[in-house]
């Protein structure tokens, strides 16, 4: 039974009128996920409208502090890095969906399911017979300069071929109202636990108008999650032991890694809790060793091993390498897998589309400029306050410029730095990306966002519809990362 | 089960056991003093102390209010409730994913009241209320752990925390008070050495249970056998160490691995001394050497746990 939310006592006072509501709503060259350019509701969000204008500013705030002390009781928190360390936030949250019609949420789908496949075959082809590069396609020494290629991959056959079995692409819209990727995300994609909550918070929020829209499910992404696991098991174990590798409570993601393996069910390990013998994975378990057969890894490659990798890392199990290279156990995503996510090797994904699928990119990229490039690099230098520059080794918003809002010291800074490795660096055009409503208070006001579906790749491509809106919360903002003051909002695939 | 997380399980829950009895005593030692006995508040303070193991860098300085802060708020304190509450959830913290929404839900929020910018207020407009609370967020989460989580490994190890953690500091609790309560005799009692007695017993929420048991007749050496030796009772030492034999039993017999013989037979032989020695033999040979002796058996269990389920060598494991 639904519950009725119409039945609001009287003495809650008046609905807000449509007129309050849009009091401060902006629109200008942006896109506006909500209103067309002349001001009207696009029609998919009338109805949400609607709901709101019917709800008095009591009634909204109550739902508001209902949700948020769901997220403080839950422990829905993260870590922000570089202040105080270790203190952990709410992670903000919008009540108001982001909602995303059938017809171009087919469209997404394709397009990534295009997209991953093309990358997967990258990598093997990169750590394998590289005829990518023996044709040309994709210079040798971006390859061999990325600071994610791992020498150590190469020749090493993975199970099912399947390099990147988890993965977030950030899209964007922009104002012609194309979606665009931005990013790949082929390492340790977060984020997934927030998309799961946030829906589970707005079906209690507004379970009325969650009904009457048909929103398409998400709730079965921790079995399809375990299920692709599953499908990577090394050969001959047919009850796989699955865990998943946590760098431990101190990382940002680590709620998310509690929640992920409570949902499948799978133990929780760090790297503490493993050994290896004859190059065999064992985790310490009250009943004494136990072997592992699949790792669902969310510790970075330099943290894996420290025979393979960074010698002065304690969050991974010595061996862990050797015993994935003799086939005795599946580590997912591979290592080595940032190759294909480096900001500069964003800038042929078309071509490797191309390349390998013979087929035209579905979802286009943002201009990229790569730095290395003599004529590239002085237009960016001479433009470093229109532009958006970015580390290409980096995620999460760190290391990054966004030219029209920098100081022209972090902008001397940036020259510099491009300067000394113009490698390290790629700049793109500052994006004026789409806006969504949010909520604050009692009144509607735009906000920019992206949104981030998680792909997952076992046994064939498998995207839950929606994924993770991002919002910039604050104010003219462009930046949707949580360690850098983001917030999200659920995200509404409608039937 | 992870080693790792048997061990977060196991001393979630004796820290949250060690916040209760922190609370419970300085509970009965505040409403002592408003008592004007002959005991003096030196003597209260410095035996809440010794029987709280006398926490490192804690001392008794003759500033009541500070103390009490200290002993409820103080993060530095290694005593403290908040200490232990903060040290509870950081092991919850840690096996997140082991234990049920519910009971984080319940340790978060116990977490947030002792940290709310209006807890030192509320504390101070009313002490009682304040420790009340906490109490009852305690037991709401041992109920909670109990109802909603499955009773296999890891409840095991969280009930193994809660019933060693209770024997230790029961044993420590009547290592600190037998002299003085032995002393008392058979004499007549005045009212205050009455509060004293009844005291003792609320310290481990037995008054009421004792007086089922014997009536409101108190005698030092039925409180003493009553706090040691009865089976029904759970905050007796006797029940406690069956608890801790029950759980060790369920945890050896859920693995597939030898038995660890020499943890079984210490519980054992300590639960089998419980259950078979009278009062007056213990009161015929040395109470304070019997109950140190009992401390002694808790803490070499403790490490038995460890070198059996938590860090066992590699080599042996390989071995089997």
């Amino acid at each position: 039974m639904i519950p009725n939310e119409a039945a609001i006592p009287a003495s809650a006072g008046k609905p807000i009128d449509l007129e309050r509501l849009f009091r401060d709503y902006l629109l200008d060259g942006a896109f506006d996920e909500m209103r067309t350019r002349d001001g009207a509701i696009r029609p998919h969000y009338q109805e949400l409208v609607e709901k709101l204008a019917s709800l008095p500013p009591e009634e909204l705030q109550r739902r508001k502090q209902s949700s948020d002390l769901s997220f403080l009781t839950q422990g829905i928190t993260f870590t922000v890095y570089g202040r105080d360390e270790g203190t952990e936030r709410i992670f903000p949250y919008d009540m108001l969906p982001r909602l995303i019609t059938g017809e171009e949420w087919d469209r997404i789908e394709r397009g990534l399911t295009q997209r991953i496949t093309a990358l997967n075959h990258f990598l093997r082809d990169v750590y394998g017979e590289c005829k990518i590069l023996n044709d040309g396609v994709v210079p040798r020494e971006i390859v061999y300069s990325c600071k994610h290629y791992r020498r150590q991959m190469c020749g090493l056959e993975v199970p099912r071929n399947v390099y990147i079995a988890v993965v977030g692409t950030d899209l964007l819209r922009l104002n012609t109202g194309e979606f665009v990727v931005l990013e790949d995300n082929l390492r340790v994609p977060s984020g997934v636990s927030y998309m799961l909550t946030n829906r589970r918070v707005m079906k209690r929020t507004f379970p009325q108008l969650f009904h009457s829209y048909g929103v398409r499910p998400i709730e079965h992404y921790p079995q399809l999650l375990l299920n692709t696991l599953n499908s990577l098991a090394p050969e001959g174990r047919p009850e796989p032991n699955i865990v998943l590798l946590t760098p431990g409570v101190y990382n940002s993601a680590y709620f998310e890694h509690t929640y992920l393996a409570r949902q499948m069910g799978i133990d929780l390990v760090e790297g503490r809790d493993l050994v290896t013998h004859d190059n065999i994975v064992y985790m310490r378990t009250t009943d004494g060793l136990k072997r592992v057969d699949v790792i669902y890894r969310r510790v970075d490659d330099d943290f894996s091993d420290p025979l393979a990798f960074r010698r002065d890392s304690g969050l991974g199990c010595a061996g862990l390498f050797n015993a994935y290279r003799a086939g005795n156990v599946t580590v997912t995503n591979a290592f080595g897998t940032g190759l294909a996510d480096d900001k500069a090797m964003y800038a042929y994904v078309q071509d490797i589309i191309k390349y390998y699928l013979d087929e035209d990119p579905i979802l286009n990229n943002v201009k990229t400029y790569l730095l290395t490039d003599d004529a590239s690099r002085q237009h960016v230098l001479q433009n470093l306050d229109k532009l958006v520059v970015k580390a290409v080794g980096e995620s999460g918003g760190y290391g990054m410029l966004i030219g029209p809002q920098s100081t022209a010291k972090q902008r001397e800074e940036f020259k510099a730095a491009i300067e000394a490795n113009p490698r390290n660096y790629i700049a793109q055009p500052t994006l004026d990306f789409s806006r969504a409503p949010c909520l604050f208070g009692s009144q509607m006001e735009p906000r920019h966002v992206d949104l981030r579906p998680y792909i997952l790749y076992g046994d064939k491509v498998n995207i839950v519809p929606g994924g993770l809106t991002r919002v910039a919360l604050e104010k003219g903002s462009l930046v949707v990362n949580s360690s850098q003051g983001g917030g999200s909002k659920d995200t509404w695939v409608l039937e | 089960m992870l080693s790792r997380v048997a061990d977060s399980l196991y001393w979630m829950s004796r820290y949250l056991e060690r916040a209760e009895n922190t609370v419970r005593q300085l509970d009965v030692t505040m409403s002592l003093l408003l008592d004007s006995s002959e005991t003096t508040a030196d003597t209260r303070w410095q035996r809440l102390l010794n029987a709280l193991g006398n926490p490192e860098g804690v001392e008794w300085n003759g500033d009541q209010d500070a103390m009490t802060r200290s002993m409820v708020f103080d993060g530095t304190n290694p005593a403290s409730v908040t200490t232990c509450i903060n040290a509870a959830r950081e092991n919850a913290r840690q096996v997140r994913e082991e234990i049920s929404t519910e009971q984080w839900q319940r340790l978060n929020r116990l977490y947030h009241q002792m940290h709310s910018p209006q807890a030192q207020a509320q504390f101070r407009s009313n002490m009682n209320d304040f420790l009340a609370s906490i109490i009852d967020g305690i037991h709401l989460f041992k109920g909670v752990s109990d109802t909603t989580m499955i009773h296999g490994e890891g409840w095991q190890f969280i009930r193994l925390g809660r019933y060693l953690e209770r024997a230790y500091a029961s044993a420590t609790l009547l290592e600190v008070y037998q002299e003085s309560l032995l002393d008392l005799g058979e004499q007549e009692h005045t009212g205050y050495q009455y509060l004293e007695l009844v005291g003792l017993l609320r310290c481990c929420t037995s008054f009421e249970a004792y007086c089922q048991v014997y009536t409101a007749d108190l005698s030092p050496d039925k409180i003493l056998e009553f706090l040691l030796l009865n089976r029904d009772f759970p905050h007796a030492l006797r029940y406690s160490i069956d608890g801790v034999r029950q759980s060790l039993d369920a945890i050896q017999s859920g693995g597939g691995r030898r038995p660890p013989e020499e943890l079984m037979a210490t519980a054992g032989r300590l639960h089998s001394m419980l259950r078979y020695t009278t009062i007056q033999e213990i009161l015929d040979g040395n109470p304070g050497a019997f109950l140190h002796s009992i401390r002694e058996q808790c803490k070499h269990i403790h490490e038995l746990i460890y070198r059996y389920y938590v860090q066992y060598s590699i080599q042996s494991a390989l071995a089997v």
